[in-house]
């Protein structure tokens, strides 16, 4: 038994330290440390939220190498040790190989980014750095486990601070896994060709009753009460993306704007912390001002859904 | 033998494994958010997660003064990585909020990012058992022992991993993370004999 590093563990592991806590979507050091300081565990480095990438369209990259490294620089010399996440488009490996060689700590291959593959994703297990992928259902989360995925994210409907995607995706995963729980041995084989999910993962998930990897919710929070729903329909964390950074962005003054954002994040990682629990949810909500606008799913074109990216 | 009542934090981190590995030491334990729960418990697991998010949710939410004072009074504590963090009085280079009871320094990140993130085999010093996986990641690492009572139970490379200081005991690894709970049966049984 030796010393080995980037196990399956290890990477597994890092997505267990992050559970009952908030992700936030950042664009700057300015915004990592407003999420470091409402108490994030960590942050994703990004060049525009989800709101932004659909309002301004075009193709969605990798984001400049530049502001990661400035994020992870500025949260270091503020003595925040929290892990920095970026995203790479679906099957873009050499985003990847990118996003690996700056020491970002979670890989995200996103469905928020423009894909660069249409048909395959990114051979994760490849990678020393842990990986997380988005997913609708329980056959999606187990094809990317599969492809060596650490961490789970339902996919919701990002950048439209609408949570229902959201909710919607959880339900299908967590509806699935209890299906599973249910059925008789000789029935898996049938169920994995249904789910087109890899056999194995199958019985693992009929057997244990859980995913082999944290489930965590994305994709539309955009409230305190929002988070606690999803936490209690099964989220073990919570990404916010545009949720907190849109909220305040056309506050003038920007130090009135740094408050208004900080008070929604704080209140966004103690209702996670708190999801179960009614009175404290009430008393976190309280006076945040306007959350951000948001979209009517309903009402979108099919085409500029980001869900159904990913196969 | 009264029933033992042991809480793990549960503010944030790994609180799943830690309760988990408690019912294979066949104790049920529960989860710790708010003072009056806290009051409740004979002993406390402090887990792993982002130790700066911890201490600021402890401030927040008005348990960081009765932790203390519970700690000092001889409440018996195990922090793990993030854990181990919380409890040092001394943490190199950070000013961030601790419960700071454990005369130990430590580094956090000692070993790199996650890339660096690593498993090792550890022996349990004066056990003559087979070792045991040691799961580290982005781990501190305990650079200074900055009290004679501090004991050194494990070490990995050359460093302490595992120490205790009278009823406090911290280890920069995840024992929670494996089936493997001897170190949760060893501070149960501290927890038993107060």
């Amino acid at each position: 038994m030796e010393t080995e590093k980037s196990t399956w563990r290890t990477k597994v592991g890092l997505a267990e330290m992050l559970r009952g806590g908030v992700i936030m979507d950042v664009t700057n050091p300015e915004q990592a440390l407003i999420a470091a300081e409402a108490g994030a565990v960590a942050v994703m480095a990004l060049e525009r939220v989800p709101a932004d990438i659909r309002a301004q369209g075009g193709v969605a990259r990798m984001t400049d190498p530049k502001i990661i490294r400035g994020i992870i620089a500025t949260l270091r010399e503020q003595n925040y040790e929290i892990p920095v996440m970026a995203k790479a488009r679906i099957g873009h490996f050499v985003e990847a190989q990118i996003l690996e060689a700056l020491g970002v700590d979670f890989i995200d291959e996103s469905e928020v980014l423009t894909p660069a593959d249409e048909e395959f994703h990114i051979n994760k297990h490849m990678f020393r750095a842990p990986f997380v992928c988005g997913c609708r259902n329980l056959g999606e989360a187990l094809r990317r486990v599969g492809e060596g995925a650490a961490m789970i994210r339902t996919k919701g409907e990002a950048g439209t601070g609408n949570v229902v995607e959201a909710v919607r995706h959880m339900r299908s995963v967590q509806g699935g896994i209890r299906r599973l729980a249910s059925l008789r041995e000789e029935e898996l084989m049938t169920e994995a060709k249904n789910l087109q999910a890899p056999f194995e993962l199958v019985c693992e998930v009929a057997r244990t009753g859980k995913l082999p990897v944290p489930n965590f919710s994305a994709g539309g929070c955009a409230t305190p009460a929002d988070a606690a729903l999803m936490m209690q329909l099964g989220a073990e964390a919570v990404f916010v993306g545009s949720g907190i950074f849109k909220a305040a962005a056309n506050v003038a003054d920007a130090d009135e704007r740094r408050a208004i954002t900080l008070r929604r994040a704080k209140a966004i990682v103690d209702a996670t912390t708190f999801y179960d629990d009614p009175h404290k949810l009430a008393e976190v909500s309280t006076d945040l001002g306007e959350p951000m606008s948001g979209l009517d799913v309903r009402s979108m074109d099919p085409k500029d859904l980001l869900a159904t990216r990913g196969w | 033998m009264s029933q033992l009542n042991i809480g793990v934090l549960g503010l944030q981190g790994d609180v799943a494994e830690h309760l988990a590995s408690l019912s294979r030491c066949g104790v049920a334990g529960c989860r710790v958010r708010r003072a009056g729960e806290l009051a409740e418990v004979d002993g406390l697991i402090i887990p792993g997660g982002e130790s700066s998010t911890i201490g600021m949710l402890l401030d927040r939410f008005g348990l960081m003064v009765p932790l203390r004072k519970r700690i000092r009074g001889g409440m018996p504590v195990y922090g793990t990585c993030a854990g181990l963090i919380l409890l040092a009085t001394e943490i190199e280079g950070s000013r961030q909020t601790r419960i700071g009871c454990m005369d130990v320094a430590v580094l956090r990140n000692a070993y790199g990012r996650q890339v660096d993130s690593f498993e090792a085999p550890l022996q349990f010093r004066d056990e003559d058992q087979p070792p045991m996986r040691g799961i580290f990641i982005r781990a501190p690492r305990i650079t200074r022992l900055l009290d004679p009572k501090v004991q050194v139970l494990m070490e990995a490379h050359g460093d302490p991993v595992l120490v205790r200081q009278g009823t406090m005991l911290a280890g920069s690894f995840h024992p929670e993370l494996t089936d493997d709970a001897r170190v949760h049966r060893y501070f149960v049984e501290m927890v038993r004999h107060g």
